[in-house]
Formats: structure tokens, sequence, C-alpha cells
């Protein structure tokens, strides 16, 4: 790595301009928040730059951001997290873009770009219901043939909503709703920033 | 005049050279594939979503049963997206402890994909070696750990404990007689290192038996030279890491270019193939069990003379002695509160990536300030060699869609996860 984060972090906001909607770095990690309308330029920007050249989509991930910080969230529920590498130049860089949507997730599709994102967006559309405009076969890929529902989204509980059993006297495999409770033995916990500091 | 129509056959899910749980669909004209469409998620269990409902430190077993042939390696990039976040640093000793067993997985993951991938080709004999190293391999894992597979002995902060002072033995038993039992039990008198670097001797000239077993074989030569051809440009764009970029051309290894705990102290080789097919692949990773061996043994030495604490001291994250923690009041809340409400990961989001046997295994972890994960994504290499077998195994003949599935490694605790 030949230049600073934060000389690096000055020439992405050259090569994407307008289409950037923040950067921050930290813990030497870059992270580019993408605005939606332009995710699509912007990702071709930073596959196909001569000072990006990221060549690989190692990830690609959704997120539901709704419960975040214990309802301390203000944005856009669902985002997409990508995560690129630079073969060439050895460089990662963190891209997120918030669907605009909450109750209809649509981002466009990166398969025309990196064509290793097409079962990762399959994945997140499975999981999370976020649509991928432009996904030449967007079917769920984890889940069970016929399952309903988004998993991964957090109003999805753990258990699930139907189970499945042998049912001896229909002799066939049936569904039927979950007979088990949800059960928690460690509660989340977030502190506050001054707990403990009376004492 | 009669209509040619191309059909479908279904391969898996209870194939043996499915690896697991495989419902692959094969669209066939005569006995050339047209289209291959992997059905996978047979084997998924949510690890994402549990690990967002449970502590930090309770998920690290789940680490290993994503990729259940290199369980530690799995943990290892785990912890490390922990302690990034924590901003610890871990102490020099489980650094070289942590490389080590990296590396015992890597031969590990290795030996198991050369046997079912021979296996699956057509030769029995590697398989039965194979598992013969695999088991010296995982009496390591029992004696620093207690568990053969699943071992949870990395956690956030270094290591379980240090390396043991002796060897589990061969009992005596009926189908034993006496010389027999003491010549098991001649490699391991000593402690843990000596039987590791007894094994380091003994290990290239296995790997040398192997080698007169297929690197020359005809048949092997026939069944893979040429097969699963992956230009380097193609390698990148379709997310290949590991050895099936490597296979490739490309020279790419995290050890080398980003590297994390010790490696940069290592002297070892990344060998990169020429042709991208699949017996390239086999040649880079019989070459790196050999590099594997390499650093297995600066480890050894390195760990012979250098005696040290192998966690953190800091018992907000690690939990304190046992007998520090029956004298002593503070010490007794901290282990209680460790392993009941668990550690609080301060707020933000990291990626954290080691170079997993078969590819850049990544953990992308956001904390909320919690005690839990808000979220956790598992990146693993798998599930992106995977995706690629369509356009791999395009105009190939059925028999060689198994030594593809052989070739990219194939294991469905990971794909699934």
């Amino acid at each position: 790595m030949a230049t600073t984060l934060e000389s690096y972090s000055v020439c992405l906001q050259n090569v994407l301009g307008d289409a950037l909607a923040q950067i921050t770095e930290r813990l030497g990690e870059l992270t580019l928040i993408v605005k939606p309308q332009a995710y699509a330029s912007a990702m071709l920007a930073l596959r196909d730059h001569p000072d990006c050249r990221f060549e690989q989509l190692i990830d690609l991930c959704g997120m539901d951001y709704s419960d975040y910080g214990d309802g301390a969230w203000d944005g856009a529920r669902f985002a997409v997290v990508t995560h690129l590498l630079s073969v060439a130049n050895n460089r990662r860089v963190r891209v997120r873009v918030f669907c605009p949507d909450d109750d209809l997730p649509v981002v466009a599709s990166m398969v025309d770009i990196w064509p290793a994102a097409n079962w990762f967006e399959r994945e997140a559309f499975d999981l999370y219901g976020i649509v991928f405009e432009g996904h030449p076969d967007l079917r769920r890929i984890l889940t069970d043939y016929g399952f309903i529902g988004h998993p991964f989204r957090k109003d999805f509980p753990l258990s699930g909503n139907v189970e499945m059993r042998y049912d001896p006297t229909q002799q066939r495999v049936i569904y039927q709703p979950v007979s088990i409770e949800p059960r928690e033995i460690v509660p989340r916990i977030v502190r506050d920033e001054s707990y403990g500091a009376g004492r | 005049m009669a209509e040619i129509r191309n059909y479908t056959m279904n391969f898996g899910p209870q194939h043996p050279a499915a690896h697991g749980v495989l419902r692959l669909v094969l669209e066939l004209d005569g006995e050339v594939i047209q289209r291959a469409d992997p059905h996978i998620g047979l084997l998924h269990r949510a690890t994402e979503k549990l690990a967002e409902h449970k502590t930090f430190l309770q998920s690290v077993p789940y680490m290993d049963r994503l990729d259940y042939v290199s369980m530690m390696v799995n943990e290892h990039a785990y912890v490390m997206a922990i302690e990034k976040l924590l901003q610890i640093d871990v102490p020099e000793r489980a650094q070289y402890i942590r490389v080590m067993f990296d590396e015992i997985t890597r031969v590990l993951n290795h030996l198991l994909w050369l046997g079912a991938h021979a296996l699956d080709v057509g030769a029995m004999t590697v398989f039965l070696y194979a598992f013969r190293e695999r088991e010296d391999l995982m009496d390591c894992y029992e004696a620093v750990s207690g568990a053969r597979l699943h071992a949870a002995y990395y956690r956030p902060g270094g290591v379980y404990r240090d390396l043991p002072d002796s060897m589990p033995q061969y009992q005596a038993q009926h189908t034993r007689n006496e010389a027999t039992l003491k010549s098991m039990n001649a490699n391991r008198q000593g402690s843990l290192l000596d039987f590791i670097e007894d094994f380091t001797q003994r290990f290239p000239t296995y790997i040398d038996d192997y080698e007169t077993l297929l690197t020359d074989n005809r048949i092997w030569k026939q069944r893979t030279v040429g097969i699963g051809v992956v230009s380097p440009e193609r390698a990148l764009a379709l997310g290949f890491t590991g050895p099936m970029l490597r296979g490739s051309g490309v020279e790419w290894d995290l050890r080398k270019k980003q590297p994390y705990e010790v490696y940069d102290r290592m002297d070892f080789d990344i060998p990169v193939g020429t042709n991208g097919d699949c017996y390239d692949r086999y040649l880079v990773r019989i070459e790196e069990m050999r590099q594997s061996n390499r650093i297995i043994r600066q480890c050894v030495d390195w760990l012979r003379k250098n005696p040290g604490v192998v966690i953190v001291e800091n018992h907000k994250v690690a939990p304190p002695d046992r007998l520090s923690m029956k004298q002593n009041m503070e010490e007794l809340i901290h282990h209680f509160k460790l392993f009941t409400e668990g550690m609080h990961v301060p707020e933000g989001e990291t990626y954290a990536a080691v170079e997993h046997p078969k590819g850049e295994f990544g953990i992308y972890l956001v904390s909320d300030g919690a005690n839990k994960p808000y979220r956790l994504k598992i990146r693993a290499p798998g599930y992106a060699h995977l995706a690629a077998l369509d356009e791999m195994s395009r105009g190939h003949m059925i028999a060689d869609v198994v030594a593809i599935i052989g070739t990219q490694d194939i294991v469905f605790g990971e794909i699934d996860r």
C-alpha cells in the first residue's frame, strides 16, 4: 500500500464525485455510502478507473437496520453492503447503498459488472427481500422451495413460522405452525455511554 | 421426423460425489452438459441469524461447523473481526499458536480434499493414505482442545489455553499386543510440540507417496488436464480466491499480500498454476501442503524457545484463570459477567479475512454496542466457486462435472451456512 488511506479516500472522492454520499475511514477500512440512483455507474467507475481497479467483488450482502441501537436508527431500513478487492492495487473498500423505499427495496444489480454478484444477490433477495433490478435469474437460493417470507429481516422470528413433519395418517410431509416458543436466555443489551460512570 | 430434445438430469442430493447435499440439475445434450444449475440450501442452518441471538463468545463453536474440515481457520476470521472492533492486541505466543494451527488445518483440509477428489475420479488408495495422516493431525486438535473436530479453541484475545506437555496415548486393547502398542505410542512420549515436529519430518515423504500415485498417473491426467479451465481474468471476475485463483496463475495470497498475525515473519512460497485446469489446481494444493509443513516447523521452533501468555489479561474480554477466580471477588464477578451477559463490543463495522484453505474466508461484523452482534455475514469462499460451476462445466461430459466439483473443494457447511 503505497499511499495512505487518507490520500486514497481523497482519490476515491475525485473518481466518484457526486455519486458519493459519504466516505468514512475507521479501523483502517474505507466505507463509501453511494447514492442509490448513481449506484451502478459508481461501481463501474470503481472497477474500471485506473486508480481503483477493484476487479473482484468479494462479498455482497443485505442489511436490515430497523432494530439498530434498539430503535435509535432513523434512516432507510434496507441496505446492500459490498466488499470490493483490488488485486492490482492491493486495496479493499466497502460500499453501502441504502434502498430508498422501505416497503419495496430495489437497487440495481451488479451482475453485469461482476458475474460473482449473481448468487450473492440471490441470497440477499432470499433472506431480505431486496430486489435487484436487472438480475437475470432472481430466484430464492438458500431457503426451501416454496418458502414464505424473508428470514433474515429483524421482524422474522428466530424459530420461524412453520415446521415440517411426516404425517402418518396422510402419509406425506406436511407443514404446520411452529409448536415451539421463541426463548431468549441472554437478553440483548445496549449500554449507554455513561454506564457505571457515577459509581 | 423425431424431435431431438435436451433432457435434464438430477445429480444428488444423495450422490457420493456431490460432497454432501448438492442437488445439481443438469441439462444434457447426449452426455454433454449444456447447463448446470446447482440447488443449494439443503444444509442451511441460518448461522448468521443464530449469531444475532447469541453473545459474541457463544458463536465461536458455530464457526467450527461452517467449513467442518477446516475448523480452526473459520474461528480465526471470527475472532479477528471481534478483536479488530475491540482494538485489542493478541499476545505473540497466541499468534504463533494460531498460525501453526491454521497451517495444520490447511494440511487437514487439503488431505481430505485430495482423498475425496481422487476417490471421485477413481483412485481409492489415496483416500486411505490421506486419512492415516489426518488421524495424527486430529490428535493434535484433541491434545490442544479436547475435541477432534469442533475445537472452539481460538477465543477473542488469544487461544483458550497453552499447548499441553503430553500427548494422548493409545490404550491397551485385546487386538494390540505390547510391542504394537509401544510402537504406536513411540512418537507420543513427549509434548505436543515434539509430536508435531515428528509429524513435519515424516510428512514430506507422505506427500511424495501421494504424488507417485497421482502426479504422473495417466488416468489421473486424462481426467484432470484441460478440464474446467478458467482464465485469470475470468477467475477474478467470478470472485475466485485461494487455490482456485492461484491455479489460474494469479499470484494472490492474503498471508503474503495482507499478512495477519505473524505470517510476515514466516518464510514460505506461493505456488501458482499456468493453465487454470483441474490438474494445475491439484499441483497448487500439493505444493501448498509442503509450504504449510515449512511454516509449521518454523512455528514449532519459535514456540519451543518463547514461553508466555496465550490470551489477553483484559478480563472484560477473556476469562480470568481458575485460581484467581476462586480467590478474588473482582475476578469472580468478571467471570460471571463474561459468561452470562457477555462482552460488549464497541459500535462499528469491520471485515476480517483470512486465507482459508479454500480461499478467502471473511467475516463482516456489525455491532451496535450490544452484547450480541447486530449483523454477521460470513463470506464463504466455496459459495463463489460453486456459483461458477455452470460456467466451468459447460461443454464437458457428465463425468467431468464430478472432477470439477472435486477441484472446487466444495463443503456444504460453509456454502449453505
